[in-house]
């Protein structure tokens, strides 16, 4: 087993990272300053998925189906923030539980509606198939290098976006005291409106990227969603920079779980007993992973100040 | 829907005259509609509806009706539909189930009221072998079969090393094994994946890469096949290693792969026991009119629930419609004599099919729409392994 | 105490409809020639079971378990597995299925319970997810093929469960025991302190009380009870598969006591009742059924403060 397997598959884990962030990032700034539990935050990648794949199918073109998408996603966030839950932000977690689980229900029902039963497929635009060679012989497909890429980018702009504009002032202040923010004459509301729309655009471009590989169908997002839970949990509730290293934390160990422990296993154990218990390990990894974090810090890796 | 206005209507006519009532036949049918993988179950059942327009909806010269019952993808609503089509609307013949568990959890509410059930899709060994009983009927295979008939396919073709990945569920562990049983090259390399939750195989493909074998063997149904061969190549082993699989590529994903431009598919082998261009007349006719009334080929699942109609058909007329007379029909379908879309079709002592198995080739058609064409026959007249531990 | 004494109240009427409903259904179905309605409202009762336990700490107590299923499948799965290796006596496997839930309630609650929030309901479910997996794992009891029981538990010629009637009874009591424990537990000194740790466990702990050994003892008597509904189900399907325990079952068992009440003696019930009957009949009339039942669940959340049990009317101030 040579270090560029090891490299490779290091890599692997933290592109998977990456996408478990864009998921995480607009999940964890909902709850966070918002107080909302959103499960239909894994909805929003689907939709944002099929968008890109629909907008593909009318133009052709990778780029214009991003460029077209994004707009299209934040829009249907704020669209759904508006309509069913600005309502909900005073209520208990549990009734926001259960509202944005009919929410599922309802946007998994209309793309079966909308789209066909089997969902809808785009190609990986020819100039992003192959692979190309990174130091040392280290060879890696550019379409994963994307997301990584895009993932990054998007980290970098949230932290200047939260950390050092303006709107991230205003969005650190709502976060600790809503009040205080209201009688300084900000528009909370439309903060809020605001926050959830980037939220929903993070999960979007995040159902784009894979849009390509995975083909969008309905009920992608339910499986994508827990993730993205254990991740944002991993990390603290309501930091961004929690939400990136859960996530690359969650992606790098799953990953190599996958890669590394069958042949671990065969250290101690027969066979046959370590090829019926490295799947099971593996697949329990990531939750085996959460627990030990919370029995040790039960707030999380990076707790955010709570007001 | 349809059929559930149908039953309102009958049911309207049942009050009005209950002598006519006693002459229809009916059929329940269990199978996905709407939760999950929908997009099967509807096939299914726009196969059933199209094998009801051929004999006419009647069958001895009687109606015939199908009532659907929705097992919302999960074995106790499935086993609760099963209920509700026996006891309520009282069926006289249970058919559909694509899933083992929905099977395994229904099957049992048939055996005791004493009715014949008809697997549509799922083959259990559970059922094969010492679990086997007269009232029950598989009209599709048993889980071992094709990939056996693959793993035959295999040494055919002189290939001496395999890379196996499956999920890690009670069908892939099948598949998986049912490979390894006819397979004679070496494996070298074995993963078993999160199911359904893992579409994503970075991991495990860096591990094929490495140990670099001449074939690699998947098993992937519904929506993760494509997103499968999609990450094959990415990883760029598309053309370097030969993708070998079952289930995976069907008329329900290849026109996925078809918008996606992955040509790489192209010319893959597999191993079924139908294939869309077999050559008889009631294939034929199956196809030309699934395809003009849903511009879409029908699937393997959709063949066999087209067949499940002919296989009632057949048995019923044999008994001139007199659906009490359950030894008679049994009898018939132990030695059906119905025209299947596979050709010849036979059913073994354990009531599980005993058939020929083709191997199958991604083709395009003359319109240009991908397809699968058959090949060869690689298991002649087969039976499962486990028809030696049934005793009926 | 207000419920039970009250029967003339709005609520009083409603529970006594419901479990009036439940108690004569084995008459009443075959009367309106719908016998197959026994069945359906049998496995009512035991989800109904299984969300008076959720309600127990997640009503009253204030902790989110977001893994209750996964005690569905500990007790269905002793049953399933004993019975498999030819053990169907019913005094051998309910009380060792019973232990079993109590025990994965002990252990997993003591961790659980050191954290509090979203981070309890995560870690609630990561240990059910846990489970799950293993239970898909292990091939010898059928993996996700789910394990087929022959025969139910055996009472050694007491009861025979086979009959359709008794199991139905044996269930309808199991519902009302539940109840009736449920409504001891949070009506003794020991409830009265976990409800109030629900709204402000420091001055509990400050006026000393365990509240953490309260609490994980809660979580346990409820994963107990839940683990009855395993039992329950085992022995009516005559089948447990890993499905039992997924994680979309703990979320359902959550609304069916959200969208009867939280924190009421029959809420749960009837959160159960109107889930399961509401989700049947939609889906008989279309494939297209969540297109009605997905607003449905969000008008009752934004126009019904307390779910059904809110219907009936305004609860009067500190009653219990």
């Amino acid at each position: 087993m040579s270090w560029v397997f090891f490299t490779e598959q290091f890599l692997n884990g933290f592109q998977l990272g990456i996408l478990l962030f864009l998921l995480a990032a607009g999940l964890t700034l909902v709850f966070g300053i918002m107080d909302l539990v959103n499960l239909a935050h894994g909805s929003l990648y689907m939709m944002g998925a099929f968008f890109c794949a629909q907008f593909y199918d009318w133009t052709d073109s990778f780029l214009f189906a991003i460029v077209l998408a994004v707009p299209a996603t934040f829009l249907l966030g704020i669209l759904v923030e508006v309509v069913t839950l600005r309502t909900l932000y005073t209520r208990n977690h549990l009734d926001q539980v259960l509202a944005t689980f009919g929410l599922i229900l309802i946007f998994n029902e209309i793309v079966l509606l909308v789209w066909p039963l089997e969902g809808l497929s785009m190609p990986v635009p020819t100039y992003l198939l192959g692979s190309v060679n990174l130091l040392f012989g280290i060879e890696y497909p550019i379409y994963r290098l994307l997301i990584i890429l895009v993932g990054l980018a998007v980290a970098v702009a949230l932290y200047f976006l939260v950390g050092r504009t303006r709107m991230g002032m205003l969005i650190r202040a709502g976060a600790s005291n809503r009040r205080m923010l209201g009688a300084l004459g900000i528009d909370v509301k439309r903060l809020y409106t605001l926050v959830f729309g980037l939220g929903a655009l993070l999960a979007g471009l995040g159902g784009m990227m894979m849009a390509p590989i995975l083909s969008a169908s309905s009920g992608m997002g339910e499986s994508v969603l827990i993730l993205a839970f254990v991740v944002i949990v991993i990390g603290g509730i309501g930091s961004i920079r929690g939400a990136f290293i859960g996530a690359i934390i969650a992606g790098v160990i799953d990953t190599m779980g996958r890669s590394f422990l069958d042949v671990f296993l065969l250290l101690f154990l027969p066979a046959n007993a370590a090829e019926a218990a490295g799947p099971a390990l593996s697949s329990m990894l990531i939750y085996v992973l959460m627990a030990a974090v919370l029995t040790f810090r039960p707030q999380g890796l990076f707790p955010a100040k709570t007001g | 829907m349809k059929s559930k206005i149908i039953l309102l209507a009958t049911a309207a006519a049942m009050m009005a005259g209950p002598a006519l009532a006693a002459e229809k036949i009916k059929i329940g049918f269990v199978t996905t509609l709407s939760k999950g993988p929908v997009v099967i179950g509807k096939d299914m059942q726009n196969s059933v509806e199209l094998a009801l327009d051929h004999i006419g909806r009647k069958m001895a010269g009687k109606d015939v009706e199908v009532v659907y019952g929705d097992d919302k993808f999960n074995p106790q609503d499935g086993k609760q539909e099963t209920e509700r089509l026996l006891q309520r609307d009282k069926v006289d013949i249970i058919a559909g189930y694509i899933w083992s568990n929905v099977l395994l959890a229904s099957w049992p509410v048939a055996r005791d009221a004493g009715k014949i059930m008809i697997s549509s899709n799922a083959g259990p060994s559970q059922l094969a072998g010492k679990g086997c009983h007269k009232n029950f009927f598989n009209i599709s295979w048993q889980n071992d079969q094709t990939p056996m008939a693959l793993g035959e396919l295999l040494n055919r073709q002189g290939v001496k090393s395999l890379y196996i990945i499956a999920p890690n569920y009670a069908a892939g562990k099948n598949m998986v094994s049912g490979v390894e049983r006819t397979f004679k090259g070496k494996v070298v390399g074995k993963d078993m994946t999160k199911w359904p939750a893992q579409k994503e195989w970075a991991a495990e493909l860096t591990k094929v890469k490495a140990a670099n074998p001449e074939g690699v063997f998947v098993f992937y149904p519904g929506g993760h096949g494509p997103a499968f061969v999609k990450e094959f190549t990415l990883a760029g082993l598309n053309g370097k290693i030969p993708l070998y699989s079952v289930y995976t590529l069907d008329s329900i994903s290849l026109p996925l792969f078809q918008k996606a431009n992955m040509n790489g598919v192209m010319g893959t082998v597999m191993t079924q026991q139908w294939v869309p261009d077999l050559d008889n007349e009631q294939n034929k006719r199956f196809v030309a009119d699934f395809k003009k009334k849903h511009g879409k080929y029908p699937s393997f699942y959709g063949s066999q629930a087209y067949d499940t109609i002919f296989f009632i058909k057949d048995a019923v007329e044999a008994v001139n419609g007199d659906m009490s007379n359950i030894d008679g029909l049994r009898a018939r379908m132990q030695d059906t004599q119905f025209k299947s879309v596979r050709g010849k079709f036979k059913m073994g002592a354990n009531h599980f099919p005993v058939q020929d198995f083709w191997s199958r080739k991604v083709v395009a058609d003359a319109d240009g729409n991908w397809t699968t064409s058959a090949g060869e026959v690689v298991l002649k007249d087969h039976q499962d392994v486990y028809a030696k531990d049934c005793k009926m | 105490m207000g419920e039970l004494a009250s029967l003339r109240t709005p609520r009083g009427i409603f529970a006594t409809v419901i479990l009036g409903l439940c108690a004569f259904m084995p008459v009443l179905a075959p009367a309106l020639d719908e016998p197959f309605y026994i069945t359906v409202f049998a496995r009512i009762m035991i989800w109904a079971i299984a969300a008076v336990s959720l309600n127990l700490i997640l009503g009253y107590g204030g902790m989110v378990s977001f893994g209750h299923a996964c005690y569905l499948g500990i007790g269905g799965y002793v049953v399933g597995i004993m019975a498999f290796h030819g053990v169907t006596n019913g005094f051998i496997q309910w009380p060792l299925a019973l232990l079993a839930s109590g025990l994965a309630a002990l252990v997993f609650g003591a961790i659980c319970l050191r954290t509090r929030g979203v981070y309890f309901i995560m870690i609630t479910l990561a240990f059910a997810q846990m489970i799950y997996y293993l239970s898909i794992s292990v091939e010898k009891y059928g993996s996700d093929d789910g394990l087929t029981i022959d025969f139910r538990s055996e009472f050694g010629g007491l009861i025979d469960l086979e009959e359709r009637t008794v199991i139905y009874y044996v269930i309808f009591f199991c519902l009302v025991g539940s109840l009736y424990l449920v409504h001891r537990v949070v009506n003794s000194r020991f409830g009265m302190v976990v409800r109030g740790s629900k709204s402000n466990d420091a001055r509990m702990h400050a006026i000393g009380h365990p509240t953490y050994r309260y609490r994980l003892a809660c979580f346990v008597i409820a994963g107990m009870i839940c683990g009855l509904a395993g039992i329950l189900q085992a022995n009516l399907e005559k089948f447990v598969s890993p499905d039992m325990m997924y994680w979309p079952r703990s979320g359902e068992l959550i609304f069916m006591v959200v969208l009867g009440g939280m924190g009421t003696l029959f809420g749960p019930v009837a959160g159960a009742l109107v889930f399961l009957l509401l989700a049947d009949t939609l889906s008989g009339f279309t494939e297209h059924w969540h297109i009605i039942f997905g607003p449905f669940l969000i008008l009752v959340v934004l126009f019904v403060h307390g779910g059904i049990d809110g219907l009936l009317g305004r609860r009067e101030a500190a009653g219990g």
